[in-house]
């Protein structure tokens, strides 16, 4: 591998990792935050690849589809949570499992019905359609660096939010201790809500912006849900920061395994987790 | 999710149980009518749901559609169908595919379209004996190690379509290629046909690259593959990951400096979603579009007349197993028992397919032109034939 080469292969670890790094962000507030496992996480990301397919259909323009689809999922999000989530806060993990199962195999028959078996294509939006030449064999999306820059603001909004507003604080405090929060006013009922919305709709925003490279097809969510388990695992569970560098982490690990040790490529990101997991078993930003 | 579809097939299999236990008590209150012999159960074992539902769909009703061609009959014999659906998992393959041969007791199986699903189902029908006609699935032991008197394909193998690719490209000059595909056996099969085809013709193979399958992730070898600049690379991908696939590929650049090669699959019923990324891409495959043959074009016609789609590969498959089992039935006078005559009868045939007429080999898979397609506009073009008659190996069969 050659100096151009390795830069190259750099860029491409960093690039998927912070595409891992939005497909998981949503998990990390319902998961890592609520504590709430949510395996229909894949199928929010799902919908969003479908909602930017029909939207941008309906619309015609692919960045009005945008906020079209998260203003859709918000709604989904906090219908969700009205019917069933709230339902399961105090139960054990395998109520949550079930449930959120359960939501996988509906967001899929719902996906047939609605949109068939095929496979669809969201077009790259004219503005972004261009590739910037890197060696005389190889030039590089545009899309996928701008997606990068919109992971990177995504990940230096949520660290604001959780850390640094009001709303972060009654939502960490809610996690910690939730009567207790309640019982200083505060109405957790709704917090909660706000929050499994705000997840979905991040799900579903990761699936909208990948939809143009990523195309849309049957069972797309099922493919990044455990990678996005794996993310959160290593970060440390409720930590934004851990999960960002989890992703890069996981990026680099994947594009270089690939090439390095292209035998065992599908196995190099489970090496990696855990060995993390063996070195600090709550993860690398976990608290004790 | 295994626990719901459970209870949802359990609840079909008791429909269909209540069904032929109504038929058997018909039967039985009737002994002195005699003139009617009872329906050929024909059990499709196909994907109704999941990734590869619209395949499945596509060969029952190419496979209905000639059998109503012939008025509801072959071989004099009313024909009557029972569907499971496979979901495309292996795991549950013997189960449904035991259903199929002892609780349902049909005469011909019809299926699968996953090669797993494929390796678990023959495993089963060939102790049976039971009639089994695979109408797409390409894995090579069906007619290799596990072939048997009684399976039949009317497909390919994996082998087959990639296979002529190698010549094709050595002829045109090309001495050095990379592979890639996913790292699953359909994958590995096909790049070993175009390999052992490339380089018997004095290519040489840089590098082969596997991606885990169904990852979708190919930036980091399409990097490796701009850093090796070979004359061609050659893929095997199906479905969404040959969508992103070729679009990756151009948005990488590398379509103008590296020409891309495929087996069919790569631009088959993805070509409406691939879009300007796919313009130009050649691939070698037993069927294609603008086929110039009467019988392709009537069959087209009237498939689109029965189902509002268009035929594709899948269909005409679905409808040649159906031809298969016709030349079977008629030959034993309808008599599904006559199981030697039928088998006779149907290896030694020609089928008259929409892609050109072909026989079967001994292993039974057919020894078919393979055709170099090129993609203009929204059609798979046929080129020319890319290889005239290609049997399959057959590696480790015992009857070929």
């Amino acid at each position: 591998m050659d100096f151009a080469t390795f830069l190259i292969q750099l860029l491409n670890g960093v690039q998927y990792g912070l595409l891992l790094f939005l497909i998981a962000s949503g998990l990390t507030l319902i998961f890592g935050i609520m504590g709430v496992i949510n395996l229909a996480h894949g199928s929010f990301y799902m919908v969003g690849a479908y909602l930017a397919f029909s939207l941008t259909g309906l619309i015609g323009s692919f960045w009005l589809a945008l906020p079209a689809g998260v203003v859709l999922a918000v709604l989904l999000g906090i219908a969700l949570e009205w019917l069933l989530i709230r339902h399961l806060y105090r139960r054990d993990h395998l109520y949550q499992v079930l449930l959120t199962y359960g939501l996988i195999l509906m967001f899929e028959e719902l996906r047939s019905i609605l949109f068939g078996d095929d496979v669809h294509a969201v077009a790259v939006p004219a503005l972004l359609n261009f590739s910037i030449r890197l060696t005389d064999t190889l030039s590089y999306p545009v899309y996928r660096l701008a997606m990068s820059g919109v992971c990177l603001l995504l990940a230096a909004g949520m660290y604001w939010l959780i850390a640094r507003t009001r709303l972060g604080m009654m939502i960490r405090a809610g996690s910690v201790n939730r009567e207790m929060v309640q019982a200083l006013g505060i109405n957790v009922g709704l917090l909660y809500r706000l929050v499994f919305a705000l997840g979905v709709a991040l799900a579903a925003f990761a699936g909208m912006l990948a939809a143009p490279v990523a195309s849309v097809y049957p069972g797309m969510g099922n493919q990044v849900l455990i990678i996005s388990f794996v993310v959160i695992v290593i970060g440390g569970i409720g930590s934004v920061r851990g999960a960002l560098v989890a992703a890069l982490l996981i990026g680099l690990a994947d594009v270089f395994g690939q090439v390095v040790f292209p035998q065992i490529a599908g196995m190099t990101v489970y090496l990696v987790m855990a060995a993390v997991l063996l070195w600090r078993p709550r993860g690398l930003f976990g608290s004790a | 999710m295994d626990q719901t579809r459970q209870a949802h097939g359990r609840r079909r299999f008791l429909k269909t149980a209540a069904g032929a236990a109504a038929l058997t008590a018909g039967t039985l209150h009737a002994p002195y009518v005699m003139a009617q012999p009872s329906k050929v159960k024909v059990g499709f074992l196909l994907p109704y749901t999941g990734t590869y539902a619209r395949l499945g769909t596509a060969i029952t009703d190419a496979f209905k559609l000639h059998v109503n061609e012939h008025g509801g009959r072959l071989g004099g014999r009313e024909i009557e169908y029972v569907q499971v659906d496979s979901e495309a998992k292996p795991a549950k393959a013997t189960d449904n595919t035991n259903r199929l041969v002892n609780l349902d007791k049909v005469d011909v199986i019809v299926g699968p379209v996953h090669s797993g699903v494929a390796v678990a189902m023959v495993r089963v029908t060939r102790e049976s004996g039971t009639l089994t006609i695979d109408p797409n699935a390409g894995a090579g032991v069906v007619t290799g190690a596990l072939c048997a008197p009684n399976v039949f394909r009317t497909s390919f193998s994996n082998w087959q379509p990639a296979y002529p690719m190698g010549k094709v490209l050595a002829d045109r000059g090309m001495k050095k290629a990379v592979t890639m595909t996913w790292k699953y056996a359909a994958g590995q099969e096909a790049i070993g046909g175009f390999v052992e085809n490339f380089t018997a013709h004095g290519g040489s193979i840089v590098k082969e690259l596997w991606v885990p399958f169904p990852k979708v992730e190919f930036q980091s070898l399409l990097t490796e593959i701009a850093s090796l600049k070979p004359d061609a690379v050659f893929v095997f991908f199906a479905g969404g990951g040959a969508v992103k696939f070729v679009k990756d590929y151009a948005a990488a650049g590398l379509h103008n400096s590296v020409p891309l090669f495929g087996s069919g699959f790569l631009t088959d019923g993805t070509l409406k979603a691939q879009g300007d990324a796919a313009q130009g891409l050649e691939t070698t495959l037993h069927y294609g579009d603008g086929l110039d043959l009467p019988k392709n074009l009537a069959f087209r016609e009237s498939y689109a007349k029965a189902t509002g789609r268009e035929a594709d590969v899948y269909a005409v498959q679905g409808y040649d197993a159906a031809q298969l089992l016709r030349i079977g039935l008629e030959a034993a006078h309808g008599d599904v028992k006559a199981k030697k005559t039928m088998i006779g009868a149907m290896e030694s045939t020609e089928i008259d397919s929409p892609r050109g007429k072909f026989k079967l080999s001994k292993a039974h898979n057919p020894v078919q032109d393979i055709y170099l397609r090129k993609v203009i506009g929204m059609e798979n073009k046929v080129q020319g034939v890319a290889h005239k008659a290609l049997a399959d190996p057959a590696t480790g069969c015992k009857m070929a």
